[in-house]
């Protein structure tokens, strides 16, 4: 416990003493707006996203006409509100994206740590796992295990870590490789630790950063892959409002013109992926000059 | 250079055996897989049957060894909606799929090999941040998104291409730009890095020297071997078209292995899910097995390495 305590104060320290220059803050700005929008989802939508009026189906936004203030972004094609949605889709973005790349941080993170510490045969089965799991098209791969365990959003989040963890696994072994040959590392051997707490407190540490930077750069990928598995039906299950599902609903206006139902999510999507990936760009090189040819 | 191969084809051996494994046991050990492989609807009789015919009381590796055995007869299963053989329905849909992979292929590096060569040629000037921008955009965009809004733009409101299908080349052009779209960037960028890498080498200083002027020196002397790692990633990216098409396919309806996939998920049709994710899987691997090869063979310095 001491271990980690230490770990996340080096951490903090690391990102306090970043230099603020070049901080990318409109990227910022849209994440932390996307979080607040998330958190306060049920404030501010003014209407339950998953409840339509039938008689108010496939209405513009306001400023169209035959819109009006009543709906904002206008109705989908159960009469939904379409900008209580965004609002609560957010949310389910929000939260599947962080916690997938959490879930598949720990797993490569540990995983690249044994197997770079350990070496020998532990070494090999977990690398060629890694391998072979990283050869499998991820989306294929996470459509293939959507189909086996059913969809909700507690399996979404299992099968994202299960098909990333592979990404963390490879960069963080290799880290670590050069990091078992340093004096410190030695050192503590000496002293007498024990392999578990080596790896715990004194190679850990130095992996986090790494593990951060990646994990920034994979919530982009997490989230249209996401999106790319409820708008094929295997992801959050309908009624649920994410933003994939609202563009699989929104195909059933497209070839009337409603753009407003294919248009918005995407947007959304967008801004998000790319505001998560010019944040990891940035993170990637103040944190980490070595990670820059990722 | 014997000795490479054998080595290779152990690692490709083994690649295809995890793979195979994680399968198998993905689909075991999440539930019944009696469940998944039986229709939708299937009386207790149907699903006793099925229990009998896997053998699914019997140890795993009995399973195991069957599962294996009848993948070598090129026995996938048949399909529940189809009532076909899977891997009968898969090669009807392959050509397609390589077909709209040859289409974005061909995109992606009209598009990104020149804007990748402006980029580097002005490194860190207008062009460069022109291109950053472009490579970032490709990478954030989800492909299945610009593919709708496309079908909104050029079939709703113009009307000059049609939605979905197949079968003219106007079809073709919606799904390739949406799926190339993504790999354009990334081609672009590998362009850029592999050329800015040649432009600093001795023989383009050399070249340079010599009095050539600038366009002759990076058309004939720098251009040439900047191609190099970008035609192998393009071959490599080829097959992972093939595979990633599932939404792009979905999208415009077009008939290919990804929609196969797509419509194995829609019936619950499960031995068609299992059969388009192994043999993509396989795909790969094989394909990365035959670039190792090609790479040992042009560069002898990798063959003595290992």
């Amino acid at each position: 416990m001491n271990g980690s305590r230490a770990a996340s104060l080096t951490v903090a320290w690391r990102f306090a003493s970043l230099r603020v220059e070049g901080f990318p803050w409109i990227p910022a700005l849209i994440l932390s707006t996307i979080a607040f929008v998330a958190i306060f989802a049920n404030v501010l939508a003014p209407y339950n996203p998953e409840i339509g009026t039938l008689g108010d189906r496939f209405r513009p936004p306001a400023w169209q006409a035959g819109g009006s203030d009543a709906h904002l972004l206008g109705t989908d094609h159960v009469g939904r509100d379409v900008l209580s949605r965004l609002i609560f889709g957010a949310r389910v973005s929000m939260v599947v994206g962080f916690t997938a790349v959490i879930v598949a941080g720990i797993i490569g993170t540990v995983l690249g740590i044994v197997s770079g510490y350990l070496g020998g045969w532990v070494d090999q089965v977990i690398m060629r796992v890694t391998d072979t799991w990283l050869a499998l098209p991820a989306l294929t791969f996470a459509i293939f295990l959507a189909a086996v365990v059913g969809p909700s959003e507690m399996n979404i989040v299992i099968i994202l870590g299960a098909v990333y963890w592979t990404r963390y696994a490879r960069v963080i072994r290799g880290e670590v490789l050069s990091l078992r040959e340093r004096d410190f590392v030695r050192l503590a051997i000496v002293a007498g630790c024990s392999k578990k707490t080596i790896m715990r407190r004194h190679i850990l540490p130095n992996v986090l950063n790494s593990a951060i930077v990646l994990g920034t750069l994979m919530l982009g990928v997490v989230i249209v892959t996401e999106a790319a598995l409820s708008f094929l039906g295997v992801g959050v299950p309908p009624p649920k409002p994410a933003w994939g599902l609202m563009l699989a609903d929104g195909k059933k206006g497209l070839m009337a013109g409603y753009w407003w139902l294919t248009v918005l999510p995407g947007v959304c999507i967008m801004l998000m992926v790319l505001s998560a990936n010019l944040l990891g760009d940035w993170l990637r090189v103040k944190l980490d000059p070595q990670l820059r040819q990722l | 250079m014997k000795r490479f191969i054998v080595k290779r084809v152990a690692y490709a051996a083994l690649s295809l055996f995890l793979l195979s494994l994680t399968i198998f046991l993905f689909v075991r050990l999440t539930g019944d897989p009696a469940v998944l492989l039986v229709e939708p609807g299937a009386s207790k009789a149907d699903l006793a049957a099925v229990h009998e015919q896997l053998g699914l009381d019997r140890p795993l590796w009995v399973q195991y060894g069957q599962f294996m055995s009848s993948l070598f007869r090129g026995d996938l299963g048949n399909s529940f909606y189809y009532r076909t053989p899977v891997l009968e329905l898969y090669l009807s849909r392959l050509p397609y799929s390589l077909l709209l992979a040859a289409a974005a292929m061909a995109f992606s590096l009209l598009v990104g090999i020149p804007s990748g060569i402006l980029a580097a040629v002005r490194v860190n000037r207008w062009w460069d941040s022109a291109g950053k921008i472009f490579a970032l955009l490709g990478l954030s965009l989800p492909s299945f998104w610009v593919g709708l809004v496309m079908i909104l733009f050029f079939s709703v409101y113009l009307g000059w291409l049609p939605s979905s299908g197949s079968g003219t080349v106007l079809h073709v052009i919606m799904p390739a730009f949406a799926l190339g779209w993504y790999f354009a960037a990334a081609h672009m960028r590998l362009t850029r890095s592999s050329m800015l890498e040649v432009l600093g080498s001795e023989y383009v200083k050399l070249a340079r020297l010599k009095g050539l002027p600038e366009a002759l020196v990076i058309s004939k002397h720098a251009f040439k071997n900047a191609l190099i790692p970008v035609l192998t990633l393009a071959g490599i990216n080829l097959v992972i078209m093939v595979n990633v098409a599932v939404v792009v396919e979905t999208v415009f309806a077009w008939p290919g292995v990804g929609r196969l996939l797509y419509e194995g998920i829609a019936f619950r049709d499960f031995p068609v899910v299992q059969a388009t994710v192994l043999l993509g899987g396989a795909m790969i691997v094989v394909v990365n097995f035959f670039v190792d090869i090609l790479y040992a063979v042009i560069d002898p310095r990798i063959r003595y390495e290992r």
